[in-house]
């Protein structure tokens, strides 16, 4: 992504044409999804299960075909702003697709190692994927998090989160 | 009178030991997840969504209480120091408060931000213990037909927005009604959506949408567009006013407890229009109109104790007839809903104990509110000083504790990753997040009256169209057709003060980019300015 600036490149002009495109996807997958619903035995009432899908389908594709009217015309999203975010330098796709690893890791491992670690591994993968280089600090607060919290489930709310190989240790 | 009788009862309630312990701890916890940069209310509610699973629905919701408005007023505290609003009702607080303490006066817009949320907030909530009954008891008589009008007027006003894209609001909106969709169909027992997935067989979480729509796809997206720059606070000491102060906040608290409370209260209202409403009124009844802009005390004490009226009155729609109007709303409805409880006309009948023990902490949590920051506020200041990685870091670790913890199922966190993979698209297309979290939400309910309404005219259109709902139907092609009827309206028609609202809040959208986008709807054969759409007086 060499430059997404606030609403206005090219590149975006033609990426948002993505956008109405996945909205008439979905809206086509809902509607086909309702009409293949086998018909239904209990059903009470004069409108089926499929009424609702279908009309919340064709408005999604009504908006996308509207969205990508609108596109053409010259309208833009505006990517929305804050004060952590600067919008003038483009999307830094490696700090997300470090984030997404840490946060998939977690998912994976939750079971397996416990929550202790895996939440460990998830808040020093992010901090570094956001930039930090304090391996030992970001190490200790990570460890403190996550055996906090799992201390914190367990006596403060009753509720068991995943030990994992700390089996028998918690 | 019979509701303070009630409201003593409620109190009873809200003043055990235990129940007064989870009020103190929903203030806190809701001020520190909310001064938090970039964690706006409904993000802080979220966030603590699960913590409040584990207590009795009772002790729960007066837990929310607390962290609703501790989370409010954490936000006030971020804008005034940091210039971060957390959500666009804030984005005025920001405008003149950031001023006033860059100018050095942080702890005066502090104070007059914390004390007119507490006198607007406990007005207000006064308001809503005397209306609610009154509303409910009128509720019970609206038919589904007519409700599912009122859902449709909830559904186009949250999708038009001033001064942002109308497609862009309508496409979110369609997004969230999809995911409402997704599970069995309760009045059928058909699966729709599912493709076959066991876990999502009885819908996709709440927690888990959203949670991933606020925080995680926030955490994601700013990650992206790191301003990777020191953070300048603003220092600040005690908040305190002196005698000045004081007299040119009272009067603008008032109005904004008046201007705040009816549109937090009608279905459609939201917290933006009137926060903007308040900060022009008190800009042009000021003896010191050369001040706003350059941090004018009004324009924070109106605008803020505007947002806390508006809050306590989108209760009012929230517990009698079940439609949020705000993201923050939004969540608690759903958190009620968690517990089986169905808010709405009958709620007041069936669960008294609940809901007046809920009012009587929204009492508690503003005034333990107003006792705890105002000597805390030094404290809170620091919170901002955060690094950013740890900040993201731990939205990201909390988010994903929050999800699995919910269900105690790994499926729900890559559920997240979706849906905030989800949250990162919209914020980067300018689709708003409200739409889509209220349709999420407000959609299964609206599909089931609509069912209801047919069922009972046994599949005759015309059932849909009683009198009460005819009405609201007009309103929303009022609204719809704005940018049309506008042009057969002559020039004068719409108040001056509206006029300058809107334009208003065009500006601030356009510094702050907050939820906004630009579409040519606006550009082509009209003028960029519209009226507030909600602001039509002729609610139901």
């Amino acid at each position: 992504m060499s430059s997404a600036a606030p609403g206005g490149t090219q590149e975006q002009g033609r990426s948002e044409y993505g956008v109405a495109l996945f909205l008439a996807a979905l809206g086509l997958l809902v509607v086909v999804q309702a009409l293949l619903l086998p018909e239904s035995r209990i059903s009470r009432g004069p409108v089926g299960p499929g009424a609702v899908p279908i009309v919340v389908g064709s408005l999604l594709v009504l908006v996308a075909v509207f969205l990508a009217l609108d596109v053409y015309r010259g309208g833009r999203g505006e990517p929305e702003g804050g004060e952590d975010v600067e919008l003038s330098g483009g999307t830094d796709w490696r700090t997300v697709l470090m984030l997404a690893a840490a946060f998939v890791a977690n998912a994976l491992l939750i079971e397996p190692l416990g929550w202790p670690l895996s939440g460990a591994i998830l808040f020093w993968g992010s901090a570094f994927a956001l930039g930090s280089r304090h391996y030992v600090r970001d190490a200790a607060i990570a460890l403190v998090l996550s055996f906090g919290s799992w201390y914190l489930f367990f006596f403060g709310l009753g509720k068991l989160l995943p030990v994992g190989i700390l089996k028998g240790i918690l | 009178m019979d509701a303070l009788n009630q409201l003593v009862g409620g109190f009873a309630t809200a003043l055990t030991p235990e129940n007064l312990l989870y009020a103190v701890v929903g203030v806190l916890l809701g001020t520190a997840i909310g001064v938090l940069p970039g964690i706006g209310p409904a993000m802080t509610i979220a966030l603590l969504l699960p913590l409040t699973r584990s207590l009795d629905v009772t002790g729960a919701l007066i837990m929310f209480a607390g962290i609703y408005y501790g989370g409010m007023y954490g936000g006030s505290t971020t804008s005034i120091l940091l210039n971060t609003p957390g959500e666009s009702a804030s984005v005025v607080t920001a405008v003149e408060g950031n001023k006033m303490a860059k100018g050095g006066r942080a702890a005066q817009a502090l104070a007059t931000a914390a004390i007119g949320s507490f006198v607007a907030g406990t007005i207000a909530t006064l308001l809503l213990a005397v209306l609610a009954p009154t509303v409910a008891e009128f509720a019970v008589e609206v038919s589904p037909a007519d409700f599912f009008a009122i859902m449709l007027l909830a559904f186009i006003a949250v999708t038009s927005v001033l001064g942002s894209s109308r497609v862009r609001g309508l496409a979110a909106l369609g997004l969230g009604l999809t995911i409402g969709l997704i599970g069995i169909d309760k009045t059928s027992g058909q699966q729709r959506l599912t493709f076959g997935i066991p876990e999502i067989a009885d819908g996709i979480d709440v927690i888990v949408v959203a949670v991933g729509l606020f925080a995680v796809g926030e955490a994601l997206w700013t990650a992206a567009h790191l301003r990777r720059k020191p953070i300048e606070v603003i220092p600040v000491g005690n908040p305190r006013m002196n005698r000045e102060d004081w007299a040119r906040s009272w009067k603008p608290w008032l109005r904004g407890t008046a201007i705040g409370f009816p549109f937090g209260a009608i279905p459609a209202g939201g917290a933006e229009i009137p926060t903007f409403l308040s900060y022009v009124t008190e800009k042009r009844l000021s003896k010191h109109p050369e001040e706003f802009g350059h941090g004018a005390i009004e324009g924070v004490a109106g605008p803020e104790a505007t947002n806390n009226a508006s809050a306590a009155g989108g209760l009012v729609p929230m517990l009698t007839l079940g439609i949020p109007t705000t993201a923050t709303a939004a969540i608690m409805l759903a958190a009620i809903q968690s517990y089986g409880i169905e808010p709405g006309p009958q709620l007041f009948d069936k669960e008294p104990e609940l809901v007046w023990g809920l009012i009587a902490s929204l009492f508690i949590g503003n005034t333990v509110l107003l006792l705890l920051n105002l000597p805390l506020a030094p404290i809170w200041a620091k919170l901002l000083r955060i690094p950013r990685t740890y900040l993201y870091a731990g939205i990201l670790f909390f988010s994903s504790l929050g999800a699995y913890a919910a269900n105690a199922n790994t499926f729900d966190l890559f559920l997240l990753a979706i849906i905030g993979a989800l949250g990162f698209m919209m914020r980067r297309y300018g689709l708003p997040i409200l739409p889509c979290i209220i349709g999420v939400i407000l959609g299964p309910f609206a599909e089931q009256k609509l069912r209801q309404a047919l069922q009972i005219s046994n599949g005759h259109v015309s059932g849909l169209f009683e009198p009460v709902s005819v009405v609201v139907y007009c309103i929303v092609g009022l609204i719809l057709l704005w940018p049309v009827v506008r042009r057969f309206l002559p020039r004068k028609a719409v108040p001056s003060v509206l006029e300058e609202a809107t334009h208003e809040i065009e500006e601030a959208h356009h510094h702050h980019g907050l939820t906004s986008s630009v579409s040519v709807e606006r550009h082509v054969g009209d003028e960029a300015r519209r009226k507030p759409d909600p602001a039509d007086p002729s609610g139901p």
